[in-house]
């Protein structure tokens, strides 16, 4: 409610400010480029061989890497805007923005906005190149949106919306509501093991590692790169 | 997919870890790069400079020659370079595409050795991105009219193959290009200017009568004119109707300009004609006369300068119009306050509001005839003021509108909104091209059956296949696809076919069934067979779902359950390289019951006498949902 009223205040400023500027003459357009900030930081990733210790990768791969990650965002960091961006582009059909907030919010650790190289890039090397507990771990972090410790209905309610919403419209057969609160039911009837209604990090740990498809399938992604 | 993002394929691919925890279903092999090697530098001689870039960045684009193994050829053994015997300079440009996504347009280029570069190293220009695009048109445009015109100049003979009315309307429009066209074109301004000079002298006053004032010329020799008249709207209305002849659509010409110009010239005369017995109208047809004067714009056809006049004042409409607002508002406030000014004093001429715009309007177009003056101080005041605002007031929209008129004017008058609209539509199809392509790529190799071929651990030789078609990229792309439809159980499909299947399946039984109907539980079917990707098992009517087991090599098939379908129209809109087509024994209720059978023709009506068809060993794609039929999905365990 008072955002609302705050935000009719600065309209009605705005107003006012329009009808000064009209009376005295300036055009609008001149003025706008004084309100736009300039927020270029440059920012470089430590030296080659701190981030060859950090992470699992060798140095031919972290020169890829960040020959790519340059390319994209000269600045040196990404912001939340770049990051959907380009996530979008891998999923033309469906609308990424949601899951992509999430994932910034996961790999964004220090949560400062940005994410530099480094934080990129050692997440990548325990999504790639870690452990199935270090993979999990970063999948609980995933879905437990508020950091509390603790996966709740309406959490990975969020996180399964998102992620059939990648899908886009174009699928078959239509998504409808049962079907994603059959999936949340599905889930939580797997991993929530004292049917508490949340499920804790050692109970998804637990499960997890007790399901063979999931296992199989941490390890899909173990040569990419 | 935008291959300029192809460095942060890793990241959403290990992003991708974070569906795996959710989804109930094994995920799709990763593509294997086998023959992955540590990225290199080459070299790109350039008739004699050197560029270098790194293999990754050409195989980016796999479809020009520098991307694909078309450069093979080009390759130096001695230097161990690639050599290209071209222009360095543009190829500057097309090196920066691979580098970064988008291919800019040199102003200082010429426009065909550019358009013969783009066409060597085989990328299609309408990548050219948007802060280039306009003026690579542009160019483009004026080229290819210039070409145009050089031919019309060499044309000067007719083309073998014109029949008689096209040569007539090419007579008509371009008066140069044969004598008979020229004379045609020189009588008829004669002619107009003949009957524009009568209407004229017509009412001069000539001569006396005795014991009579002066009569115009027109009623002292009324046969004279009514001939002349007679001749001049003869030689218009044969030319009119020579004109709707010959005009490549009759009904266009009809609409122009001209046309009406035309007829409204001519068409006074005849309606006189009509009219000569009935006497009460005939006051007004005398002022349908005054019609006869718009014989004048038939000049327009004769003169360009006309022309491009009446088109400035068509496309600076708003000015105009600003103009003409303005200066009803200035009028309106002047007579108003001239009129209150002037109230007090006696013998005013300014009896009304209406009667000081007459006023308002001499003034401020600095007319000042003197026939209504003011006398009071107050409206001598508010006069000069009236005065100097209309000075101001026409003095602004009227450069815009001569600025308008030079421009048009000095480009040799090609209509700005035709080519505004052609770049528009251009640019909106090319958004929708590119757009399209990247989001239907998917679907598209689904149904080249790609991804079966990535499912299952496949042979050597498919692995080659798919190698041929799709980059690397790409199949890493589509499998990460392929992994969310796993997660989420549900399947992509094209966009088109979507609504198409959406508006079909609407009116029918949709059987709500739950994703997890195709989960292990298994299918509630009466019969069921299954295709492997060898051998093919014969339909059955009433097997059990015992073969539950062998649905593991099963991909994602669709069970089509429904009666009788007119499936050809369907079967050849959809495209499909190989067709699967559904062999029902179903009952009424809609129960998911047999499996498919491959048919590689299109199917007869009669869905239920191709158990017998023979079936190739095609590999399997998952046929689209046939819209118009109750569709199941059965994907695999």
């Amino acid at each position: 409610m008072s955002s609302r009223r705050r935000r009719c205040k600065r309209q009605l400023i705005k107003f006012t400010q329009h009808i000064a500027r009209l009376i005295t003459g300036t055009l609008s357009s001149d003025n706008e480029d004084e309100e736009q900030e300039s927020t270029t930081l440059r920012y470089h990733p430590e030296n080659l061989e701190q981030l060859q210790s950090q992470t699992h990768f060798s140095r031919q791969e972290l020169q890829l890497l960040y020959r790519g990650f340059k390319n994209d965002c000269p600045s040196g960091v990404v912001n939340e805007d770049t990051f959907k961006n380009i996530y979008a582009l891998f999923f033309p059909l469906g609308d990424s923005s949601k899951y992509a907030q999430f994932l910034f919010n996961a790999f964004d650790k220090d949560k400062n906005g940005s994410l530099s190289f480094e934080e990129l890039v050692c997440d990548l090397s325990v999504l790639l190149r870690g452990t199935t507990e270090e993979k999990l771990n970063w999948a609980f972090n995933l879905y437990d949106i508020n950091k509390d410790g603790q996966i709740t209905k309406e959490e990975m309610l969020d996180i399964l919306k998102s992620i059939y919403d990648l899908m886009g419209k174009s699928i078959h057969p239509r998504l409808k509501e049962e079907a994603l609160r059959q999936h949340v039911r599905m889930f939580f009837q797997k991993m929530d093991i004292n049917q508490d209604g949340v499920v804790t990090i050692d109970e998804f740990i637990d499960c997890c590692q007790k399901d063979e498809n999931i296992m199989q399938s941490l390890k899909i992604f173990d040569n990419a790169v | 997919m935008a291959a300029g993002v192809a460095a942060w394929l890793p990241f959403a691919r290990a992003a991708a870890i974070g569906w795996m925890p959710v989804a109930n279903l094994p995920m799709p092999v990763a593509p294997s790069n086998k023959n992955k090697h540590q990225d290199e530098l080459i070299i790109l001689n350039v008739s004699g400079r050197r560029f270098q870039t790194w293999r990754n960045t050409l195989d980016r684009y796999p479809d020009t020659l520098l991307g694909s193994s078309e450069k093979e050829f080009f390759f130096n053994e001695e230097t161990r370079e690639y050599f290209f015997d071209r222009d360095p300079d543009v190829f500057r440009s097309i090196l920066n595409f691979y580098r970064t996504g988008k291919l800019h347009y040199p102003r200082y280029e010429c426009i065909s050795a550019y358009d013969e570069e783009l066409a060597f190293f085989g990328i299609i220009p309408e990548i050219i991105s948007d802060c280039c695009y306009e003026e690579y048109k542009d160019r483009k445009r004026e080229n290819v009219e210039r070409l145009m015109d050089d031919l019309e100049d060499n044309k000067d003979s007719k083309l073998p193959n014109m029949t008689f009315r096209e040569t007539m309307w090419r007579a008509f429009e371009n008066p140069h290009t044969s004598t008979m066209a020229l004379v045609f074109y020189y009588v008829t301004g004669f002619f107009i200017a003949i009957s524009v000079i009568t209407n004229v002298v017509e009412t001069v006053p000539c001569g006396y009568m005795p014991n009579q004032r002066d009569i115009p010329c027109g009623e002292r020799y009324t046969e004279a004119f009514f001939c002349m008249d007679t001749a001049c709207v003869m030689i218009f209305t044969v030319e009119y109707l020579m004109r709707l002849f010959a005009a490549p659509s009759r009904y266009r010409f009809m609409r122009s300009v001209m046309s009406i110009i035309d007829v409204v010239a001519i068409l006074p005369y005849y309606i006189g004609l009509v009219m000569t017995n009935n006497e009460d109208v005939s006051g007004a047809f005398v002022t349908l006369r005054v019609f006869r004067v718009f014989r004048i714009f038939k000049f327009s056809r004769h003169s360009q300068g006309l022309r491009i006049l009446g088109y400035t004042l068509k496309s600076c409409a708003s000015e105009l119009g600003f103009l003409l607002f303005s200066l009803t508002m200035a009028i309106i406030i002047f007579a108003t306050v001239m009129f209150y000014a002037e109230k007090g004093s006696s013998s005013s001429k300014f009896t009304s509001i209406p009667a000081s715009f007459w006023y308002t309007i001499v003034t401020m177009t600095t007319l000042g005839y003197g026939d209504m003056v003011p006398k009071t101080i107050a409206g001598k005041i508010f006069g000069s003021i009236c005065s100097l605002s209309g000075v101001l007031v026409i003095a602004l929209p009227v450069p815009v509108i001569v600025s308008n008129f030079s421009r048009i004017y000095h480009q040799n008058q090609r209509a700005d909104k035709r080519r505004a609209q052609k770049v528009q539509k251009a640019r909106l199809s090319r958004m929708r091209i590119t757009k399209s392509g990247s989001s239907s790529a998917f679907p598209h190799s689904k149904r080249n059956g790609l991804n079966q071929s990535l499912e299952l651990t496949g042979s050597l030789e498919e692995d080659q296949q798919l190698k041929k078609t799709t980059s690397l990229l790409e199949s890493q792309h589509h499998h990460l696809l392929h992994c969310l439809e796993k997660t989420t159980n549900h399947e992509f499909v094209d966009e088109r076919l979507y609504e198409q299947g959406y508006l079909q399946t609407a009116l029918q039984n949709f059987p709500s069934q739950s994703p997890s109907l195709s989960s292990e539980e298994g299918i509630t079917g009466t019969c069921c067979s299954q295709r492997t990707k060898k051998s093919m098992q014969p339909l059955s009517a009433t097997h059990t779902h015992s073969h539950t087991h062998n649905l593991q090599e099963l991909s994602a098939l669709h069970i089509q359950c429904g009666e009788q379908q007119p499936l050809n129209t369907s079967r050849s809109s959809l495209n499909l390289m190989s067709d699967e087509s559904g062999s029902l024994n179903c009952k009424s209720s809609g129960l998911v019951t047999t499996a498919i059978i491959s048919i590689p023709t299109p199917p007869s009506n009669n869905y239920r006498a191709s158990p017998d068809a023979p079936t190739p060993p095609n590999p399997d794609a998952p046929p689209l949902p046939n819209p118009g039929t109750d569709v199941v999905k059965i994907s695999a365990l």
